[in-house]
Parts: structure tokens; sequence; C-alpha cells
């Protein structure tokens, strides 16, 4: 009940400053106004082809990434001498914005597709990488030795200890990566102008059409908390087992 | 200074899910007096003891300290926890850990600072004022609660368990120093031990509980002389006496119907 | 002898990459990845240090008066929704959502409320960096152990005291964790919005740079980015290191016990 409130006061107080002119109601269209934008633009295709465009360039660069990353990371985690070789180059490039890259992404691969698809998986594979690393690393000693003491061999070993052990990581890792996959997705369509539900908010926005970008906006938001809620619910199942029960919050 | 249970009962929970942890306890704790309880696992000497430190609510009946509800904890009381390692604050030092109950009574800074430097020195850990508790070993540890406790000039001192986290050669030692600060700044101590030899040792007369739900089972009174010391008083024919009673107190307790 | 081979094992592959790129570069003629050493040239007369108090400091300037924003305030309600269960139900579903509007989205809206200038670049790297200062100082609070909960009601600590001096520093870990996100995230946001709006800044450079061709500059700007992303990593890194240095200590000692 209570959280209903939490949501329904604040959203009829807007509405209300919004009628009363307190905000102006041109640049802050009430609530009801925006929302009734939404619900007329569920039937538009061209909504949803927005919608699909971003998660599209979210859901392919995702991917990407963790075809590169965690077979990377699980290989740099298992071998002390990958790892300490590469540690330097990897913790210098990891606090790299890649928004930094979006320039050159403009530049090599143009304003469309591409372009997002680069600066989402460039942007995701951090997290991946860093994730499987460590799940590799904390995966029990114990467990391994007691494996190597029955006899199984080092592919063995990896495939049924380590890899299992390092599920939750990798889970955790997925998730952390599903929404800076989102802000990249719509960033390039922001800055660069990439079709899709950023590119649709700027337009919107430099038109004049306020109620609409609030909207989108909302569309935004609604995305991502499904697809948080999706991870997280993914990686709660791969948690379950898991000795090491932490909350942790979102990055 | 007095501490009165009133027919104390305790119950989780509602209706025909309740379970009654404390069914009826009624017993008196007299004025710089050394009272310990004891009882089998699960007898709920912890919630007991929660009741009486006012950190939960009685379900009927009352406690009393000196002819005043207790609600809440009350001002003269202070308490000592079995998981020091837990109940101290780690980004404080040792001193400041001891200093801090004190900051809200608004005593001059000089007072505080006595009080502090003398119950560091009650419990000889004067040396180790500027460590941080994880320094410090687990008996050290709880020593610094029980400066804290001492600092704060209770006049009721209630410890669950204090000693039951140490190793046995610590335990001694903690309980000789308990002993000594007991009868140094005059206080009375409410001790909850599952430890019968220990109950014994340092008791002027022990609450057996019966399991749950709990019940008295027996008072006690220990007349053993003091000063006690760990080898001659131990040694003492009427401390084996003692200790066969309560511990046949204990097995004797019928369990749960 | 071994912690120099360890030594050389840690350079061997940037020393190796650095190298490799200046050569490559050197000799490949391609328009998009200029020789390194024209980057460097560009890097020495941009940086040092021309546009340092035309373009650096603004975007520091704009970038930590919102991450400053996002910590207190990230801080406060953080330990206000985690210790009051009434709260937490209340904004529990606002909170959920929210936080996952992705950040530059929130540009145009920041735009049209503010205008084009600093103060819209503040709002939104302080909308963005919020979320994980203050769910983490959330998870905090939630995590305090009981028992040093229970010796402060037993010592008659006033509740509001308690907040400050108890579950403050107790959730201190957990926010450090959160402010070290917050901080590469508002370095992030700060590029983003000088990109979409602005008339100076690294962001606004580096766009500038690779419309007007000028790509040695361009890469420049971004080695720039770099450079300020590690270091203010490190530099955080080391602060926490020393303000909680107390947690590790009392983190070691538990699991020796534990033991």
């Amino acid at each position: 009940m209570a959280g209903i409130a939490g949501v329904a006061v604040p959203l009829v107080l807007l509405e209300a400053l919004s009628r009363f002119e307190v905000l102006p109601s041109r640049e802050f269209p009430p609530v009801s106004v925006w929302l009734l934008v939404l619900f007329q633009q569920l039937p538009a295709p061209s909504f949803w082809s927005n919608v699909l465009l971003t998660l599209e360039g979210w859901a392919a660069g995702l991917a990407l990434a963790a075809l590169i990353a965690v077979p990377s990371g699980i290989v740099i985690g298992s071998s002390r001498r990958a790892y300490q070789m590469l540690r330097l180059p990897i913790e210098f490039l990891r606090p790299i914005p890649s928004v930094a890259l979006i320039p050159l992404a403009v530049l090599m691969f143009g304003t469309r597709f591409p372009n997002k698809l680069f600066l989402v998986t460039f942007a995701c594979i951090w997290p991946l990488l860093f994730q499987a690393i460590y799940g590799v690393q904390d995966v029990d000693p114990v467990a391994v030795d007691t494996a190597r003491a029955f006899g199984f061999g080092r592919l063995q070993r990896l495939a049924l200890v380590v890899l299992p052990s390092a599920t939750p990581y990798i889970a955790t890792g997925l998730r952390l990566a599903s929404s800076v996959a989102l802000i990249l997705a719509v960033t390039s369509e922001l800055v660069v102008g990439v079709p899709g539900l950023g590119s649709a908010i700027n337009i919107a926005a430099s038109g004049g059409d306020f109620p609409l970008m609030y909207a989108l906006i909302a569309v935004a938001g609604l995305l991502g908390v499904s697809l948080n809620s999706i991870f997280t619910q993914v990686e709660g199942r791969a948690l379950r087992w898991h000795p090491s029960q932490r909350s942790e919050a979102a990055a | 200074m007095i501490l009165t249970a009133d027919h104390v009962a305790k119950a989780y929970g509602n209706g025909l899910g309740a379970t009654l942890a404390i069914k009826d306890l009624s017993f008196e704790v007299r004025d710089r007096e050394f009272f310990c309880i004891v009882g089998p696992s699960g007898c709920g000497k912890t919630t007991l003891l929660k009741c009486i430190s006012g950190l939960l609510q009685v379900t009927s009946g009352e406690v009393l300290l000196d002819g005043r509800r207790v609600t809440a904890p009350p001002e003269q009381m202070a308490v000592v926890f079995q998981e020091y390692g837990r109940s101290l604050f780690p980004w404080m030092r040792v001193d400041q850990n001891v200093r801090f109950p004190l900051q809200r009574k608004r005593l001059p800074r000089d007072k505080v600072e006595s009080l502090v430097s003398d119950a560091l020195a009650a419990v000889g850990l004067s040396d180790f004022a500027r460590h941080y508790p994880w320094q410090l070993s687990g008996g050290m540890q709880q020593r610094v609660a029980i400066a804290r406790a001492l600092a704060y000039e209770p006049e009721i001192l209630v410890m669950d368990e204090p000693f039951a986290s140490v190793d046995a050669q610590t335990r001694a030692d903690l309980e000789d120093l308990l002993l000594s600060v007991w009868k140094r700044f005059h206080v009375t101590i409410l001790f909850v031990t599952h430890d019968i030899d220990e109950a014994v040792y340092m008791g002027d007369r022990i609450l057996v509980l019966t399991p749950r739900p709990t019940v008295l089972e027996q008072m006690v009174a220990v007349d053993l002389p003091r000063p006690r010391d760990q080898i001659k008083t131990k040694e003492l024919p009427e401390f084996a006496h003692l200790r066969a009673l309560v511990y046949r107190s204990i097995k004797k307790a019928p369990t749960a119907p | 002898m071994r912690r120099v081979r360890d030594l050389l094992l840690q350079l061997v592959v940037p020393a190796g990459i650095l190298v490799g790129w200046g050569l490559w570069s050197a000799q490949a003629q391609n328009f998009f990845f200029p020789p390194l050493t024209d980057i460097l040239a560009s890097f020495r007369d941009n940086w040092l240090f021309a546009r340092v108090s035309s373009d650096v400091v603004p975007s520091l300037e704009r970038m930590l008066a919102g991450y400053a924003i996002a910590v207190v305030a990230g801080t406060v309600f953080g330990l206000l929704i985690g210790s009051f269960r009434i709260v937490r139900w209340a904004a529990g579903p606002p909170v959920e959502f929210l936080r996952a509007i992705p950040p530059p989205v929130l540009i145009p809206f920041a735009i049209l409320t503010f205008g084009i200038g600093p103060q819209f670049k503040v709002f939104v790297i302080a909308a963005g960096c919020v979320w994980p200062v203050l769910l983490n100082a959330i998870d905090g609070v939630r995590g305090i152990d009981p028992t040093l909960q229970e010796t402060a009601r037993v010592y008659r600590i006033p509740r509001l005291r308690q907040l400050f001096s108890v579950v403050l520093p107790a959730a201190s870990p957990r926010i450090f964790a959160g402010m070290r996100t917050a901080l590469s995230l508002a370095l992030i946001l700060m590029v983003i919005s000088e990109m979409e709006a602005s008339t100076n800044g690294i962001g606004f450079f580096i766009l500038q740079s690779q419309r007007s061709f000028a790509i040695p500059d361009m890469w420049s700007g971004m080695l720039l980015l770099g450079l300020l992303g590690f270091t203010l990593n490190a530099g955080f890194v080391e602060l926490e290191r020393r303000l909680l240095r107390w947690h590790r200590g009392a983190q070691a000692s538990a699991l020796e016990a534990a033991a």
C-alpha cells in the first residue's frame, strides 16, 4: 500500500503543480497529458520500431560483449601468469569512459547501427570481463583440490568445478552489463543520432513536443526496469545455491 | 538498588502459533549482589535478559528497577553481550569505545576522562587505549566491553554469557577480574551463564531455570567464603556439593510438555 | 629475483602495446589512426597546459559539483530509507523506476529546465550518480550488525545521534563502494552532457575535433580522458584505503576468528 502511495502521491503532486502553473505547463506538461500521449503511442508502428531499434543495439552489443569477455575472463582468471601480464593494461583501460570513443566511433562506423553496436559492446566488455575473472579466482581452492585428488584433468575441473562456481559472478556481470548496455545504446542515439528511442526523444524535444518527450523518457525508464528485473531474477536463480549471498546494488 | 521480576511472562507471536518462552518467573535481585542465572540450552535465558534490560517488552507481569517499571533500557543499567566482537564499534579506538556512552551524560570533560582511564586501568588495558578493538584478542575485547560498562557508572550490570566465547584459560582470568571489579565498584551484577562451575564460583545466589516454557526451578544460595580463589575455593567440599546440586537441578527439570 | 620477474611480466604487455601501436601507426597512413608521435605532440600542445583552464577546469568543476550533490543526497536519503521501514515501503517503487532511467535520456529534459549552461550538466551528473550511492547506503544500513544496534540502545543513545555516530560509520564501507561506482559514472555523464550541448569542456573539445577532422587533437582528448579516469579512480582507492583502514582490520580479524 505504501508503495503505491509512494508512486501516486508524487505523480498527483506534479499534476497539480503543472495544472496550477506553479511549474510552467509548456515545459512541464501535466502528468495526465503525457501519460495520454504515451498510450496514444502504443498502437503507432514508429514507436515500436524505435523501441525495437534500441533493444536491438542493447541485445546485440550485450551478446557480443559476453562472447568476447566471458571466455577471455575465464582464461585470464585461470592462469596466474596471464592475469599478471594483463592486469595493468586492463586496469588502465577500464576507467576510460566508453563515451570518449564516441567521436572515433562516428569516424569509423558512421552514424548508424554499427556505431551503436561498437559503443555498447566496448562498454559491456569490462564489467563482464572483470566479473568472469573474479568468479574464476574466487573458486574455493579446497573444491578444486578435491577434484584434483579424484583424478580430474584440467579441462574437466574447469567445466565441473570452476564454471559452476563462477556462474553467479557471471550472472551479476550480466545484470551490471545490461544496464550499461541500455545507457550506451540510448547515448549513441541521443548524441550521434543513431535511430532509436534516444534520437526520438531528441527530435521530440527540439520540435517542442514536450509531452512526447516525457512519454518517451518514461518508456526508457520502463524498459530499464523490465530489463533490470529480468536479470535480477536470473541472477537470483544462479545465486540460489551459492554461499556468498550478498545483496549487490546495481552499478 | 533492587531489581524485581514479578510474574514475568514472554511469548513470541500471536494466537495459536504463539511460543511461550517464559511462562511465569518471579525473583528479586538484592543490592550489590552477584546474582547468577543458569539453565539448560533453549530455556530463554537470553529472552529473560532482554526483557530485564528493556530491549524486549514482557507479555505479562513486570520488571521493576527500584520500584519503577522497565519498558526501555533503564538509565542505571549497563549490559555486556556475549558477542564482544560485534558490540564494540570497529571504527573507534578502545578509549573512544569506552567513552562513547558517556557523551550522552553531559559530564565535565575531565570527569569523563578520569572515568575512562579508571575503567581501563581496572580491566588492565591502560596500555591499549589507543588500539583498535580488532587488534586485540577475544579476551581483551571483552575486557573493553566491561570497561565501557564500568565507565558508565551503572548501578546494575547485566551480563549475557560474557565469557562463553573465550578459551578456558582466559575465562578464569576474566572471572577473577570481574569479581575484583565487582568489589571495587560496588555494583550489582546479574550474570547469565550456561557454565555451572562459573555460576557457583562467582555467585551469591543462583537462579536455576527450567526449559521452555520457563519457570523457576530452584534458587540456590552459595555460602562459599569470599574472596573466591580459582584453586582454593574449588577444592572445598562445599563447592562440589553446590555444583552437584545445581547440576541435578538442571537435569531434573522436566523437558517441555 | 622473483619480484623482478613479476614486475617484468606486468610491464611486458603494456610496453608491447605502446611500441606496437607506435610502430604500426607511424607507417600505416590510416586517417583515423594517426602516428602515435603526432598524438603525443598534440597532447602536449593542448593539455600541457594551454587548454587546462579553458576546458579541463570547467569540466572538472561540473563533474565534482554533480558528484558532491549525488553523494550527499544519496547518503542522507539512503540512511533514512534504510533505517525506517515505512519510508522503505513508500520509496521502493519510485526508486526502482527512477533509477532505471538511463541518465543520458534526461538530458533533453535537463536542457529544457535549466537551459544550455553548466547547470543542466550538473543536474544530469547528480541525477545519474545518486543511485549507486543511495542503493549502497541502503544496503549498508540494512546490513548493520544487530548487536551494534542493541549496544547503542542499551546505552540509551538518542535515535538521531545513533544515525550519525553508529549507523553512518557502520554503513560507510558500502557507501564508499557506491561512491567509487558513482565516480566513474560522473566522468561518463560529464562527457556525454558536454558532447550534447556545450561551449567548452573536454567532451566538447573531442567532438569538435572530430567534426573538424582534427584527428590527432581528438585522440589527445581521448587520451586525457583515459588518464583522468585512471587518476581519479586511483586517487579514490587510496583515499578509501586510508579512511577505511579500520574496516579491513575488523574484517581480517573476523575471518581469523571464524577459521
